[in-house]
């Protein structure tokens, strides 16, 4: 269980949000001409997915480090479904891609439950990595071999290598912060999450100069600064949920940021090299799970790796 | 001769257990999602035609059907291989309640064109894959065989549906039996049916077009 006070401050925080938030989009649809513009429906179709997305969170926070393991290995279940879906793959991967499901994801996610650190980081990059396209090897298909086998190994590196860091901060030994590391998963969620939302705001309302215009028509250097800035300052709000002071916490957020931004491009990139423009259609409105993480999963291991290089025991 | 066991309007409750049981693995397993591009779901009786690469195709395309339709929808298998044992048989008749035809036959008791119009008669819909067989082969769509003209000639009446399954042949391929967790669609087609002078071959080929072009990603190779 996570401190009663801190905790509560943060539901009702993000529950006024999303008030705030469902307030303004149905005033906004009663107010407008009918059938509804497909702008708003989108718009209504988000909010309501955040509230299932709190709501899921807030459920798996009350349940410690099982709710949280057993979540994010859903999480990356459904982010490897995707990735694995829109990536080529031939009838001879097929034990190869079970085995990425059946096998890597409950492994992972039990390292991480039972705070296994030293296989926790070596499992997917070393063992896998090799094993993996050894199988491949032996099963004598060599055609586009090393496209099939990297992306297999981009898909478990991006779904559930990195996903699997958000769990893993709870099994950081942060010396005065005992007991409490299920608010640094807060702190990183809302930091990271609550940054794409600020850069898309900033993008929408000063955005003038194309960030990449061959990877992403939506992402200006308007909307990533003042999305960096806001976020950070965000960050520093909420340093009384970390062990971080307040400028520490600005400096944490905007490297967490920062990576999210990236993880945003790359997904992008995918994308366009796949030719799709959504990853799934699993949440409605949001596209896919990986179309929500994606920012989450590159900030995740540098914030793990940050705080516990600079403040674990 | 191929027993049919259709009840008036419901479903047995192993059938409906069964049903229920599979469409809610099938979401777990491919979050299967029905887009309806050219038609609506509704309780009229059709015939949907589908490609087919793997022994889940109906499981996905039966999963998209709300359960009332689905209780009075039958997919059409191959007797060879489904009446092969008595485990098989009670598999696909008792279970899955599916219709069982001879792409062989020689006695006219197996006639399979009279056995799916008699499902026809009582109201219901069937799931038929034209193709006749398990595609797996590089080609996206095999030539379809004659059922599907000559049930639209005896029951012009029926709405004839085509339904593109995506994914599927690399979820389950054949002879495997464990699915690997991909994402699939299915997509429903606008009516196809018989222009009038229209012969067999012309048809059938239309057809297949129609459900040829309802594949969202043709682009790809796999």
């Amino acid at each position: 269980m996570p401190p009663m006070h801190e905790t509560m401050i943060l539901v009702i925080g993000l529950v006024g949000v999303l008030t705030t938030a469902s307030l303004v989009a149905g005033i906004l649809s009663w107010r407008a001409p009918k059938p509804l513009s497909s702008t708003l429906v989108n718009l209504t179709q988000r909010i309501n997915a955040w509230w299932v997305m709190v709501v899921a969170i807030t459920v798996a926070f009350f349940f410690g480090r099982t709710g949280m393991t057993i979540l994010f290995a859903l999480i990356s279940f459904a982010a490897l479904r995707e990735f694995v879906t829109l990536t080529h793959s031939r009838r001879s991967d097929h034990w190869v891609l079970l085995g990425m499901f059946g096998i890597i994801i409950p492994f992972q996610y039990w390292l991480v439950w039972t705070a296994w650190y030293g296989l926790f980081t070596i499992f997917i990059p070393v063992y896998c990595f090799l094993l993996m396209p050894a199988i491949t090897a032996l099963n004598g298909d060599t055609e586009r071999f090393l496209e099939r086998v990297a992306a297999q190994q981009w898909a478990v590196m991006i779904s559930v290598y990195c996903v699997s860091h958000v769990p893993a901060l709870l099994t950081l030994n942060v010396p005065g912060f005992e007991g409490r590391n299920l608010l640094l998963i807060a702190f990183l969620i809302i930091t990271v999450q609550g940054s794409d939302v600020l850069q898309y705001i900033f993008g929408k309302l000063f955005g003038k100069h194309l960030l990449s215009p061959s990877v992403s028509p939506s992402k200006t250097w308007e909307g990533l600064v003042g999305g960096l800035a806001a976020s950070s300052l965000l960050g520093a709000l909420l340093s009384f949920l970390t062990p971080f002071s307040p400028l520490q916490a600005a400096a944490v957020a905007l490297v967490a940021c920062l990576m999210g931004f990236l993880g945003g491009l790359v997904a992008s990139a995918i994308k366009r090299d796949q030719g799709v423009k959504d990853w799934g259609h699993l949440i409605e409105g949001h596209g896919g799970m990986m179309d929500r993480a994606d920012s989450l999963v590159f900030a995740a291991p540098v914030f793990f790796h940050t705080v516990r290089y600079f403040w674990s025991a | 001769m191929t027993k049919l066991h259709l009840r008036a309007n419901t479903f047995t409750l192993l059938q409906t257990v069964t049903s229920v049981g599979l469409s809610a693995l099938a979401w777990v397993v491919t979050g299967v999602r029905p887009i309806w591009n050219g038609s609506q779901p509704s309780e009229r009786q059709r015939i949907y035609f589908a490609n087919h690469a793997s022994h889940g195709d109906f499981i996905l395309l039966s999963a998209c059907l709300s359960e009332k339709v689905r209780a009075r929808t039958h997919a059409v298998a191959a007797a060879e291989y489904w009446g092969k044992s008595r485990l098989r048989r009670y598999i696909a008749e008792d279970m899955l309640s599916s219709v069982l035809i001879h792409r062989q036959w020689t006695d006219e008791a197996q006639n399979p064109i009279s056995i799916m119009l008699s499902v026809l008669d009582q109201g219901h819909s069937l799931i038929l894959f034209p193709e006749g067989t398990r595609n797996t082969t590089d080609q996206p769509l095999l030539p379809f065989r004659s059922g599907l003209y000559n049930l639209s000639m005896a029951r012009p009446e029926v709405e004839l549906i085509p339904c593109w399954i995506e994914n599927m042949s690399r979820v389950l391929p054949k002879g495997q039996f464990l699915p690997v967790p991909l994402l699939c669609r299915v997509v429903f087609g606008p009516a196809v049916s018989i222009a009038p002078g229209e012969d067999r071959r012309a048809f059938l080929e239309r057809a297949r077009q129609t459900l040829l072009a309802l594949n969202p990603r043709p682009d790809r190779d796999d």
